[in-house]
């Protein structure tokens, strides 16, 4: 079953900024999708769009089957932000169980879901600090278990360890791996990491700038079970040749 | 201590000492007028009895430190809650500061709903936004004084007279800062909060109680203590044309008119310590609340 299905789909924003030109994919059931492409190209916008933050001037897109706007109104998505955006009065554990308390969560649940979500992405023992209290990453990592501990079947994702450091990256790629393979969720994932994108997806869409378009959809033959290893292994090598190159042509 | 001392006490200490200089050579000068006509025609007056006499004057032009706290001190008696005639009270500036008090406590409390109203009109409302900003910025073109008479003859046939015309008026200068804040504060969320709110679904009143109404706080607040100072401005107004005979502003006139300065600048002192216990206190309210809230208080580092 398709995920997330895109038919041609354009926007362009008021002041004539072309920001998405005929965008044709589609994302079937289980699959790990990565973007990547050249700032400005567009990958937050189509996230938008999926997520029925921004409205499309052309095309269709459907989330789950459904419109956007009907995906969000049953809270098919979970998105993690470019940016961690925590609600600055509420501690850690405060923002995490919000979402959770709007879909009228039980309180023993919530708290089993804080409780597990943060040891994922290692802030146990932060829960009760304020987002100010935290360094950036780790504000970008409670703001990620936040979005898991939402657990919707499809989770967007723009450069979520994007303020992370390379060791920290590294854990967290392979709880996300983890975590993809076991609840067989479908993941939207964006980054500017050509071995981030390799690493994680089975499928990459390079896109290319002015206006923003797909360039290429790379399928990625590594198998679902990746060690870090695996990155020095000959087919990850020619993976990351390809998406290296199609980038560098899309820049012409 | 001793460096809170000389951080926080001494540049005070230092503007009181300076002025309490200026005044007291002021008051030489400024009173001397009246130490000349009283004195025979012919009397030479040295400077040290031209010192003694513009000091201790009973109707000077300008009245000493010590001559208003002394007044203070006489006046602000509770005694006329006891005395069984009650009698007291017309002298005593607990009772007059008590009465303008409550028409401040009124035209705030009023001013804090009225504001927040329109605000939430203005922000939920796209024709409020266009029609209600402009006239309440009109409204405060209209100098109070020439409002306050109105509002006493529009209300007193309604059976509304005392406190209530009173509580109006001060409204009318009150609400004014709350609307600007909270209208502000309420524009002020972070768009990407407001994303993520919609990513969830949530709505429109989750929103506002969740996101809003917690990012328009830290505007609320510094809006309520400006608008605590101009109702206070307003309950004392108020008293002016209302032929109020109890009040601090009521006070003011009877005793301009007889050109008693010393009760004058009595009542003006105790006006300016309502002022100030009102804002103080409402600050440390603010503070509580701040913490309560979690909001980052200035001088807490990150650890
Ligand atoms: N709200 C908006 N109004 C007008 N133009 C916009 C708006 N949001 C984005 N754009 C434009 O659309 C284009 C695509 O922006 P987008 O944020 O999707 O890029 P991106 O691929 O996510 O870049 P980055 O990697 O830097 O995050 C840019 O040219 C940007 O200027
Ligand atoms: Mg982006």
């Amino acid at each position: 079953m398709s995920v997330v299905t895109a038919e041609g789909l354009s926007l362009t924003f008021p002041g004539d900024v072309q920001a998405l030109k005929d965008v044709n994919l589609s994302v079937e059931a289980g699959e790990f999708v990565s973007f990547i492409g050249p700032s400005g190209c567009g990958k937050t916008t189509f996230l938008r769009v999926v997520a029925d933050l921004e409205k499309p001037t052309g095309g269709e897109v459907r989330v789950t089957g459904l419109s956007p706007e009907e995906a969000r109104m049953q809270r098919a998505y979970g998105y993690v932000f470019q940016q961690p955006g925590l609600l600055p009065w509420r501690t850690v554990e405060g923002n995490i169980r919000l979402p959770l308390a709007l879909m009228g969560q039980d309180k023993h649940v919530m708290a089993e879901r804080v409780a597990s979500v943060l040891k994922m992405v290692e802030l146990d023992g932060f829960g009760t600090k304020y987002p100010w209290q935290l360094s950036g990453g780790m504000q970008q990592r409670a703001s990620i278990a936040r979005a898991l501990a939402f657990d919707a079947e499809l989770l967007l994702m723009d450069e979520p360890f994007g303020a992370l450091d390379e060791i920290v990256r590294d854990r967290l790629n392979d709880q996300l791996l983890d975590l993809w393979r076991t609840t067989q969720k479908t993941v939207l994932f964006v980054t500017h990491s050509i071995p981030e994108a390799v690493y994680l997806s089975t499928k990459i869409v390079v896109m290319s700038p002015r206006p923003g378009r797909v360039a290429k959809v790379i399928n990625n033959p590594l198998p679902p079970d990746r060690p870090l290893e695996v990155r020095e292994s000959t087919e990850f090598l020619a993976v990351a040749a390809e998406v290296r190159n199609t980038l560098r042509e899309g820049m012409d | 201590m001793l460096a809170w001392l000389s951080r926080s006490v001494l540049p005070v200490a230092t503007i009181v000492a300076a002025i309490i200089v200026i005044w007291y050579a002021a008051a030489i000068p400024m009173n001397s007028m009246r130490t000349y006509m009283m004195a025979p025609d012919d009397a030479e007056i040295s400077f040290s009895e031209l010192v003694s006499d513009t000091w201790s004057q009973k109707k000077p032009q300008l009245p000493l430190p010590h001559q208003i706290v002394r007044e203070v001190k006489k006046q602000a008696t509770f005694s006329w809650i006891w005395k069984e005639k009650r009698r007291g009270y017309k002298r005593s500036l607990i009772y007059h500061t008590w009465v303008t008090l409550s028409s401040t406590l009124l035209g705030f409390g009023l001013g804090l709903v009225l504001g927040v109203s329109l605000s939430l009109a203005i922000v939920y409302s796209r024709v409020m936004d266009l029609s209600v900003m402009p006239w309440v910025i009109t409204s405060q073109t209209i100098p109070i004084i020439a409002i306050a008479p109105m509002i006493i003859v529009i209300m007193a046939p309604m059976g509304l007279t005392g406190l209530m015309p009173k509580g109006v008026i001060s409204m009318y200068l009150s609400y004014f800062p709350i609307v600007i804040g909270m209208t502000k504060g309420l524009r002020s969320s972070d768009p990407i909060l407001e994303d993520q709110m919609k990513t969830w679904s949530a709505t429109a009143f989750q929103t506002f109680l969740l996101l809003r109404l917690p990012s328009a706080l830290p505007y609320l607040f510094p809006a309520m203590k400006i608008s605590l100072a101009a109702a206070l401005v307003g309950a004392v107004v108020a008293e002016l044309p209302s032929g109020a005979r109890a009040g601090l502003g009521a006070r003011l006139l009877v005793f301009s008119y007889r050109s008693e300065t010393i009760p004058m600048w009595a009542n003006l002192v105790s006006a300016a310590i309502l002022a100030g216990l009102l804002v103080v206190s409402f600050g440390m309210l603010e503070r509580a609340l701040n913490r309560r809230l979690g909001f980052r208080t200035a001088g807490e580092v990150s650890s």
